[in-house]
């Protein structure tokens, strides 16, 4: 009895000295590479020390010589053409691809990953370089993750089946309405703050599920980014994109990248490049509807 | 002094010598083991809390899960999404002591009669304990309004409250069958001796004993259809998960998720423990003791 307890005594120090050994080792491992993946939010700006020169060799990435970016899946239109982000259709493919080209990658040195958005931002390494996902910047979001400079200004529309056209062309109209949007999306912000509506929005996880809803009458309004409003109205007969939302905060889709990746600073570059030599421009008419015509809601 | 030695010194009963340093012996032993267990408690504990703090991500992660402000800010969100789910568990639960009961007596009848319902709650049973209760409620929750027939509820509250009842309906009939079955033959001889009839001896007799039997593991399966509840934000409805996961999206940090699962937890740990009393009085109980 009281050999087996001592023994036992033993036993459980040392699986707290090994315990504590494999911490330790992690610590030390992490003061060699002194990667700032995991950084403590000390800088909230990455080091430009290292982002001295833009050329792919001295590039901080995930995979040598390949840019690895990753986007949600599904990944939808109009942001993305038959679900494949790799085929360079699509406002937000063919962003990725301008964006690679400034920065000297070929074509077919990008890497596409599958990465839920949900666990684009959470703590820890990532398995990708940047996440292009319709993603909006906000300072508090920032705090977790590094963003680059916008690449688009978003506003926010609501869609309604014909019959509740009337209603949904007004904010206050919009009150009565049971409206939905995608969840963690400032689209449902704009439900809550703009609208305030007197019955509570249905949250989706993907544009999807929020389709299937207006179709079939759980809801009567659905609001979404304008290029997607007017993307999920032309899939659904007898639909229409009834107005947007006046922007006093315009709002921003940025590219996310790790906490500190110094990445960034190439990246944002290569963005300022595209947006002063009207590149951007040129992909967003290319890809992404006009809709000026779309009334602002009062 | 015990009651039992104060009761013994009245009879005018002293324990002798010999049985006082057993007793001395048998305390110091009980305070060593005491001693030991207290010590490596700590210290177990606190290597497994030292890998916590020293490891590389922990500031992250302190600030991903463990942040106060997201604490008091997701609170009221996930508290208005938490009153969805006690309000499906509330309506659910019975039914589905209801639904299951009619299930498991169902299978165990012999009128030819009920044949064919007899056919139908193995069949039922079967396909409901087989398929994940999370494919359950986004077929009829999904499907449901896709149909657009008249008079089937929409919403979704109705809904995923229909396909919870279906799930657990499957696993607490099965409970209850089994307890059915566990009963003994002699009961129904006894109740035919008495001159009842087989609906009655199944009602009266039978089925009051298998209840009785089946209480931890209804218990459990009670417990399991509260936090399934969390299954319904994949229907879009604001409950506690869905609010949780709306924050953790919109504000990039996971506190809120903290805060369901201590609501969670508010409900779940009384109803385990009370199932673990329940469970040791049967067995007390049955043993005679």
């Amino acid at each position: 009895m009281r050999l087996r307890s001592s023994a036992a005594l033993v036993a459980v120090v040392l699986t707290a000295a090994s315990l504590a050994a494999c911490s330790a080792k992690n610590d030390s491992a992490t003061d060699a590479g002194g990667s700032a993946s995991t950084g403590s939010a000390s800088t909230g700006s990455a080091s430009s020390a290292s982002a001295a020169s833009c050329a792919p060799a001295d590039l901080h990435l995930y995979s040598p010589g390949k840019l690895t970016v990753a986007t949600d899946s599904p990944a939808y239109a109009p942001w993305f053409k038959k679900d494949d982000p790799s085929n360079g259709q699509g406002f937000e493919s063919a962003v990725a691809y301008a964006v690679a080209k400034q920065l000297g990658f070929s074509a077919d040195q990008v890497t596409w990953t599958k990465q839920a958005f949900n666990t684009s931002y959470t703590p820890g390494a990532k398995k990708f370089d940047f996440d292009i996902n319709q993603i909006s910047i906000t300072p508090e979001r920032a705090k977790v993750a590094t963003f680059s400079d916008g690449y688009y200004t978003a506003d926010q529309a609501v869609i309604t089946l014909d019959k509740n056209k009337d209603k949904a062309s007004s904010l206050a109209g919009l009150k009565s309405l049971k409206l939905g949007a995608e969840t963690a999306t400032t689209s449902l912000t704009a439900i809550r703050d703009d609208v305030q509506p007197s019955s509570q929005p249905l949250v989706f996880d993907t544009d999807d599920q929020a389709k299937q809803a207006l179709l079939h009458g759980q809801i009567d309004g659905l609001v979404t980014d304008l290029p997607s409003a007017d993307y999920i109205s032309s899939e659904i007969k007898g639909s229409t994109v009834a107005g947007r939302f006046s922007n006093s905060e315009p709002e921003e889709f940025g590219l996310l990248f790790a906490k500190g990746n110094p990445l960034v600073t190439c990246v944002d570059q290569a963005l300022a490049t595209l947006k002063s030599n009207g590149t951007l421009d040129q992909l967003q008419q290319q890809w992404l509807a006009n809709m000026e015509s779309v009334p602002v809601l009062k | 002094m015990s009651t039992e030695a104060v009761a013994d010194a009245d009879r005018g009963w002293t324990p002798s010598p010999h049985q006082l340093q057993r007793a001395r012996i048998a305390a110091s032993m009980r305070r060593r083991r005491a001693v030991l267990a207290t010590v490596v408690t700590i210290v177990v504990l606190g290597a497994v809390l030292a890998v916590f703090l020293t490891s590389p991500g922990w500031p992250a992660f302190r600030d991903y899960f463990l942040s106060w402000s997201d604490f008091k800010g997701a609170f009221p969100s996930v508290s208005r999404g938490f009153w969805f789910n006690i309000r499906v568990f509330l309506v659910a639960e019975p039914c589905v002591l209801v639904f299951a009961s009619l299930v498991a007596v169902c299978r165990q009848s012999r009128s030819p009669w009920l044949a064919p319902l007899r056919l139908v709650s193995v069949v039922y049973t079967d396909l409901f304990r087989g398929i994940p209760s999370i494919v359950v409620v986004v077929i009829i929750g999904v499907g449901t309004p896709a149909l657009q027939l008249n008079g089937v509820p929409t919403s979704l509250f109705w809904l995923g409250t229909i396909s919870l009842i279906l799930c657990y309906g499957a696993y607490v009939a099965e409970v209850l069958r089994a307890g059915i079955l566990a009963v003994h033959p002699t009961q129904w001889s006894s109740a035919e001796a008495l001159g009842l009839s087989r609906t009655q001896a199944m009602w009266r007799v039978i089925f009051p004993q298998a209840v009785r039997r089946s209480v931890p593991p209804l218990m459990n399966d009670l417990v399991s259809l509260q936090k399934d509840t969390a299954l319904l934000s994949t229907l879009g409805v604001w409950e506690a998960l869905r609010a949780a996961s709306d924050w953790q999206g919109y504000h990039f940090n996971g506190t809120s998720l903290l805060v369901t699962a201590l609501y969670f937890l508010v409900i779940a740990v009384p109803l385990t423990r009370l199932t673990d009393w329940l469970m040791l009085r049967q067995i007390r109980r049955e043993q005679g003791r």
